[in-house]
């Protein structure tokens, strides 16, 4: 049991009702480092970020910065500082964007410091700022994308958990967001979790990497590591 | 065309009951997706127990204060006590259950107060506002508070964080649970909140109905057209809807159909909204890919 990691996750088993979905996974995340969690469809990464955030049926060790996470609910997840952005978005439609955010940082408006945390979103999606009073299902999809990002780091988060980021995202806009993304974890020091079917793409942002397939993670590694690793070549980079 | 006028002012008046009733129906079903069929029967009990309070002395308005806020914590126990054990069983469970607490309710009320037919005082004059024709104080006082209870709510959704979270939980309650909203919190506020404003619209129009333990099944009827008509998830069309439906039943039943037939129009509002438009005036048409 490593303290020093923000996120250590031990032989997690995770189910639907009756039907296992998660046999036994093992991850971590650093200190303000950046983890990726790569796998085909229905390998269980979705899954595995719902049960980190106690959303689902869940039973293993999950410790966030070596507090035991794993007992509590989702909302209770949240308030210790771990940020979710669902897969896709999860976007309050109704409401405005900024309405949005303000939601993001609900758990914390008393603190005084939400203005700032309004001020540090809006620099980093300035197109946010223009579309503030805006209806959020009418943003674009990746403009939805930059405002769950957002709510996410309203919370303040400790750890930042992304679910398929790129997904139906333009590559020019998925390049925004990365970089974004590494300005985020570079910058604020938020550690990250980032689930990804484009490997290349996350190989790229993340230091460390892993492997999901069918329930259970079969390798794990830095990014180069897996780069020169051949099944994971031909089954997820394509040469 | 007095006679016009008079049923126009009258039908506002009966309107603004139907308004307020909609409201709870529209905010709970923005919440939950089930629409509450007991509602009629919460606000007659509240309207119960507010007789009960000024027949034991208690003031008008402070038997109406004390009934508002008993209600709402009535509605918050109901949220957590029952609702809360249903909330992931199949739709026609959770039915079942308004359904039952309707049955349980009235019979309560009648086994407790009694089937009798009594008298409900208004707190507004006999004499109609500077002595027209068209529209006695009651009616008015019915209008001025629906627009304040609406105004009121509008301001809470608008304007407090509270407010803020309970419309994001009703909007989609996962992404509220990952700000670390306690959506099952706001569920039960959302409950008191439409209990309170039932019981309101009970004690407005129980002084022109009388009260027994049936007044609210008619009133019910109009509530669900009004929110239908308006939007069943537009808390605007349920308010617009309602206003409509009053005029239109009185209109209907002064120059169309006869009073007997009032209710008809209900019905007859029901079946066309779905069938025609079921997403109503101001409703969201849904659109499922598959």
């Amino acid at each position: 049991m490593n303290s020093l990691n923000t996120l250590t996750v031990k032989d997690l088993h995770a189910s639907y009702g009756a039907i296992q979905v998660l046999h036994g996974v093992n991850v971590e995340v650093s200190q303000g480092g950046a983890t990726a969690v790569l796998g085909a469809n229905g390998a269980g990464k979705t899954t595995l970020l719902r049960a980190i955030c106690g959303q689902i049926n869940r039973r293993g060790t999950i410790e966030l910065n070596g507090e035991a996470i794993d007992r509590l609910d989702t909302a209770d997840i949240a308030r210790r500082g771990v940020a979710h952005v669902p897969q896709g978005r999860g976007t309050f439609t109704t409401l405005t964007a900024e309405e949005n955010l303000r939601l993001g940082a609900y758990t914390r408006r008393k603190s005084g410091k939400v203005q700032q945390d309004f001020e540090l979103v809006y620099s980093y999606f300035p197109r946010l700022y223009e579309r503030r009073n805006q209806q959020a299902g009418t943003l674009s999809g990746g403009e939805q994308q930059m405002l769950a990002i957002g709510r996410a780091l309203m919370l303040e988060p400790k750890l930042l958990v992304l679910d398929e980021p790129s997904f139906g995202l333009a590559p020019r806009i998925v390049q925004e967001i990365f970089g974004i993304m590494r300005k985020i974890n570079r910058e604020q020091r938020v550690s990250v979790l980032v689930v990804e079917q484009n490997a290349n793409l996350a190989l790229d942002f993340a230091d460390r990497a892993c492997v999901l397939e069918t329930g259970v993670v079969v390798t794990t590694g830095s990014p180069e590591e897996m780069r020169q690793n051949e099944d994971v070549r031909r089954a997820y980079l394509g040469y | 065309m007095e006679q016009l006028l008079h049923q126009i002012a009258a039908g506002l008046a009966t309107g603004g009951v139907y308004a307020s009733l909609a409201l709870a129906l529209v905010m709970i079903y923005q919440a939950t997706h089930h629409v509450n069929f007991a509602q009629g029967e919460l606000a007659m009990c509240s309207t119960y127990l507010a007789w009960w309070l000024i027949g034991a002395g208690v003031p008008y308005w402070l038997a109406f204060l004390i009934t508002v806020v008993v209600s709402f914590f009535f509605g918050v126990g109901i949220e957590r006590v029952l609702i809360r054990r249903v909330e992931k069983a199949p739709v026609l469970s959770v039915v079942i259950v308004f359904i039952g607490m309707q049955f349980i309710l009235n019979s309560l009320a009648g086994w407790v107060f009694g089937y009798t037919i009594q008298q409900f005082p208004s707190p507004f004059p006999e004499e109609p506002p500077f002595g027209n024709p068209f529209i006695n104080s009651h009616e008015l006082g019915i209008v001025a508070v629906t627009f304040f209870v609406v105004g009121l709510l509008w301001a809470f959704f608008r304007f407090t964080p509270a407010g803020l979270a309970l419309r994001g939980a009703a909007a989609n309650s996962d992404s509220a649970g990952l700000c670390g909203i306690r959506v099952g919190s706001m569920l039960a506020l959302g409950w008191g909140l439409a209990a309170a404003i039932g019981a309101v619209a009970g004690m407005l129009i129980a002084p022109v109905v009388f009260l027994d333990p049936n007044m609210m099944a008619g009133i019910l009827i109009y509530a669900f057209a009004a929110a239908l008509l308006g939007g069943i998830d537009s808390p605007v069309g349920a308010v617009i809807g309602g206003f409509m439906l009053g005029v239109l039943e009185n209109l209907a039943g002064a120059y169309l159909i006869g009073t007997e037939l009032k209710l008809t129009v209900a019905l007859v509002t029901i079946v066309t909204v779905l069938v025609v438009k079921p997403s109503g005036l101001l409703g969201k048409v849904v659109v499922t890919r598959v």
